[in-house]
């Protein structure tokens, strides 16, 4: 009995947002009297962060501070329509709807402050922290809620602003599928580092180390949530979920999570993660999305790293101990392959 | 246990950094809420006097339904009202009907007989969960057993027993015409045969629980003038609104859904699952009605991640150039569609993968099965055909004798590199993936291998070009005998047939770069300079005056960086004209 450690590689790429075309998003952002600005949307926020990403693409574009905008998602009767929160699409699509609603949004708070001012809107700009003052001349600025106040009572504008973003529906050919898909695409790869117990059967991802290009990073933090929690399912998926263990079979299905294996704390991985950012050129900002895909490479790469442990194929997922067994005896034994580089360079 | 890096010097001359709360790790609005317990899901709305909805569901995995006796079940303690299909205004939809893509083949509530087991049959309304499960108990359901299909393979053959009845022949019809959706590049044949090796091999990606924290469900309640609050818990607000809307046949308008914080999604809440019957229930006992998955409920009928079976066939030179790609594949839908058909296409534009392949084809079936539908999960489309791409790649670099990484970078789509799909890849990066990745676990890289560019090679002389390609008609609806079938036509070299779409221009992008500020030009029209300010006379203080209201305005700090430019003034360019979104393709619902 022994274990035996293998490496293994997967890189991949993933398309951003629904490719069957006639992809829509809709924001609408108003300010109160103070200058506080409220952005509605019907975009979900499944946990992933679609409220933090939107506030800040707001924040950015309107040029205010990020604490004076809050985010309404998702009530029919006040928020616009938007498709949903799939396809890895929300900060892409949604987020370039709230850029051209905070553009128009913050053309009418900057033709408000020019009248206070007595200058030129085009000769305005806005410091992030709540002031607006004529470019080279910082001294001459008013706060972006005395101008508020003023729109509102005295001027009568609204400082509000709509945007739509909306990927045209593409036609798919029946005979070549040709088609637009329209969307950026993110990059990935990854390696993982596996531990084959010939005994039992037993797979441990002992750590990851990967890179994904991911556009522009709107949020680190809220990136690292992702790809860090999306890697864990890929192990999951990879080594341990299948409500049908004996797929097509439908039998011996799990009704609860007790009966559901699943990683527990003690399968979770060590993981290194490196982002580059290409921004994508009708990206908000230049951004992606790196909602799905950092499951993906996870499935091959471990996959690969079992065989280049023991030799074992295992083509039929999830790679479970009794496949790997099954897998060793039709070998005739271990056949590890090639060692592949050294230990990581990260800790 | 986990740590991220960013690398700000790769493709730095492609990025204005310079930019004020993008790019920073703030705290999300959502955050306190979340971790105080403060947060408010769908399944936190009371109501007084809400009644609870459990469905009957089918125990068998097809059969023909001869009677239902609800008599029992009706009389049962605190129950209000019992459903059949019959109540239900609309009884057959399919999701992506929405947007005109496929037929209604889904009813709410089973009619003439089940297609999987968990299909619901009855569902029962009463004043507490317990009392509705009890009731459930008693409704009696005569069936007729029917054989029942289970591999894809084997429902597609002749004579299988019909899953789908809207779907006779067990398989997704695409354009009208074919059994699945092509892919055409090239000519994969002579790539086979002009190639060192060739190899085929099967791949199995297995069904997966979305198992999120928070169930499926959901609460209406009436509200005025003949309106319904929807509290629920979907992925696609306008989507479930307009499922629901159609199958309890009202306007849109008389709903009124409240969503946007879920516990949970993957994928497994575009479904639309709970509202439509929780609004008939609300419609037809004007009480409150919550309809909320159990979790075993969740796990065996929740639809899963659809299985796919996938088989590649890759022809490879020595040197490690693949030379040419086959994809079949069979998604399994279950009992219906869904949005199974969806991701065929999908798949069909991922093909092959991140590489640049001469010779390109795949046929993507979608394959109904007596199984609880599956519908989209996290990759949809996309991560099982990764799976079978990237074990194969592995196959490739033995069977080359190469590096795996080495073959990664040799064979990488590059800008300008034409797809199958026949459009030019753009702002690509996974040479830079790889190498970054090679480095960070100290896995040895050829010096060729390290010079590697996305920026550099791609787009050169064929890779470019949309080659002359085989068409064939194999495939016809209902002629399973078509399946194989000659080459019927060669399309001559740079063929296109589908218009290109405009791309959102992003105003201030200069050579397809990002600028600091990127805005599609759908920016409404403006008018063409801003109105000259008015002549300055002081004005009285406004009427309304907050507390604490204007202050002084704060010292000036100097800005740390410039911010966004004042908005253009440019004429707006709109080219959204369908204000409708609809599927030219596939088959319209009339």
């Amino acid at each position: 009995m022994a274990r035996h450690e293998g490496r293994g590689m997967a890189s991949v790429n993933y398309p951003i947002g629904m490719n069957l075309g006639g992809d829509p998003s809709q924001a609408l952002i108003h300010s109160n009297p103070d200058g506080k600005f409220t952005v509605a949307l019907s975009a979900i926020d499944l946990g992933q962060g679609m409220k933090q990403v939107s506030r800040q693409i707001a924040a950015e574009t309107l040029g205010v501070p990020v604490e004076d905008v809050y985010v309404d998602t998702a009530d029919s009767d006040t928020g616009p329509h938007d498709m949903g929160s799939f396809a890895s699409r929300g900060t892409h699509r949604m987020g370039n709807a709230i850029i051209v609603a905070a553009r128009e949004a913050r053309g009418v708070l900057l033709e408000a402050a020019a009248e206070e001012l007595e200058v030129n809107a085009a000769d305005l700009v806005t410091d992030g922290r709540g002031n607006i003052h004529v470019r080279g001349a910082p001294s001459r600025s008013i706060t972006v809620k005395a101008t508020a106040q003023a729109a509102q009572f005295k001027q009568g504008k609204t400082i509000a602003g709509r945007g739509i973003f909306l990927i045209p529906l593409s036609a798919v050919d029946a005979e070549t599928g040709e088609m637009n898909p329209n969307t950026a695409f993110a990059h990935a790869c990854l390696v993982a580092d596996v531990s084959v117990d010939d005994e039992t059967g037993e797979v441990e991802v002992l750590r990851m180390t990967s890179a994904y290009e991911l556009g522009r990073v709107i949020n680190p933090r809220m990136v690292e949530q992702q790809l860090v929690g999306g890697a864990w399912m890929g192990i999951s998926h990879a080594l341990y979920e299948t409500p049908e263990p004996y797929y097509p079979n439908p039998e011996h299905g799990p009704r609860d999570f007790n009966e559901y294996l699943m990683p527990g704390p003690g399968d979770i991985a060590p993981y290194h993660v490196t982002v580059l950012e290409r921004p994508a050129p009708d990206g908000p900002f230049g951004g992606k999305g790196p909602g799905e895909m950092c499951a993906n490479p996870v499935l091959p790469a471990v996959a690969n790293a079992v065989y280049n442990a023991v030799g074992v194929r295992v083509d039929e997922l999830p790679i479970t101990p009794e496949k790997i067994l099954r897998g060793i005896k039709a070998n005739g034994g271990v056949k590890p392959g090639p060692r592949r580089g050294g230990p990581v360079n990260w800790r | 246990m986990a740590t991220m890096e960013m690398r700000k010097d790769l493709f730095a001359d492609e990025r204005d950094d310079n930019l004020n709360v993008i790019g920073k790790g703030v705290q999300r609005q959502d955050m306190p809420g979340h971790v105080t317990a403060r947060t408010r899901f769908f399944d936190d709305h009371a109501f007084d006097g809400m009644l609870h909805l459990k469905v009957v569901r089918s125990p068998h995995h097809h059969a023909r339904i001869r009677s239902i006796d609800i008599s029992a079940a009706e009389r049962a303690p605190g129950v209000r009202r019992v459903l059949r299909g019959a109540d239900v205004p609309v009884n057959k939809n399919t999701l992506l009907s929405l947007i005109n893509f496929g037929k209604d083949d889904e009813p709410s509530l089973a009619v003439s007989k089940v297609s999987y087991k968990g299909e619901p049959v009855v569902a029962i309304l009463a004043d507490s969960e317990a009392q509705a499960q009890a009731a459930c108990k008693l409704v009696r359901i005569d069936y007729d057993l029917l054989p029942a299909v289970f591999d894809v393979e084997e429902t597609l053959k002749a004579g299988a027993p019909v899953v789908n009845e809207t779907y006779p022949g067990n398989y997704f019809e695409y354009h009208e015409r074919f059994d699945h959706q092509k892919l055409r590049f090239g000519d994969v044949e002579r790539g086979f045969s002009g190639a060192d090796i060739v190899m085929e091999h099967r791949y199995q990606m297995s069904p997966i629980e979305h198992a999120p924290t928070e169930t499926n469900g959901s609460i209406a309640a009436p509200e005025q003038n003949g309106r319904y609050v929807v509290h629920s818990c979907a992925q696609g607000l306008f989507f479930a609104l307009g499922t629901t809307a159609k199958i309890v046949n009202v306007e849109s308008n008389q709903l009124h859904f409240i969503g946007g914080t879920v516990g949970g999604g993957f994928g497994g809440k575009v479904d639309t699952l709970t509202e439509p019957l929780a609004v008939l229930g609300a419609m037809l006992t004007g009480r409150p009605v919550r309809f909320v998955l159990d979790r075993e409920e969740e796990m065996l009928y929740g639809s899963p991640r659809g299985a796919e079976r996938i088989y590649i066939k890759d022809g490879l030179m020595r040197d490690g150039r693949i030379v040419a790609r086959h994809i079949r594949s069979y998604f399994d839908a279950g009992a219906y569609t869904r949005l199974s058909s969806y991701a065929a296409i999908k798949c069909t534009a991922h093909v092959p993968g991140p590489y640049w392949i001469p010779n390109v084809t795949s046929d993507i079936y979608v394959a109904y099965t007596n199984r609880c539908p599956s519908t989209a999960m996290r990759g949809f489309g996309v991560t099982a055909v990764d799976f079978a791409l990237e074990v194969q790649m592995d196959r490739l670099a033995e069977a080359a004798n190469m590096d795996p990484m080495e073959l990664r970078i040799l064979n990488a789509y590059r800008d300008g590199d034409m797809k199958p799909h026949r459009r030019a890849a753009k702002n690509t990066a996974l040479v830079e993936c790889v190498q970054v990745a090679a480095e960070k676990a100290n896995w040895p890289l050829s010096e060729q291998a390290k010079r590697a560019s996305s920026l550099i090679g791609g787009g050169v002389g064929e890779r470019a070009q949309i080659p002359a390609t085989q068409l064939d008609a194999r495939g016809q609806i209902g002629r399973p005998d078509t399946r194989s079938g000659p080459v019927t036509q060669v399309l001559p070299a740079g063929t296109s047939r589908i218009a290109p779409s405009k791309q959102p221009v992003m105003e201030g992008a200069r050579d397809g770069r990002a600028a600091p500020t990127q805005v599609p030009r759908y920016e409404p029209p403006r008018p063409a300079a801003p109105p000259a300010p008015p002549p300055y006379q002081p004005a009285p203080p406004p009427s309304y005056q907050p507390a604490g209201s204007h202050p002084a305005p704060p010292a000036y700090q100097p800005p740390p960086a410039p911010p966004a430019p004042p908005p253009s003034a440019a004429p707006a360019q709109t080219q959204h004209g369908a204000v409708r979104f609809s599927s030219v393709f596939g088959t319209r619902r009339r």
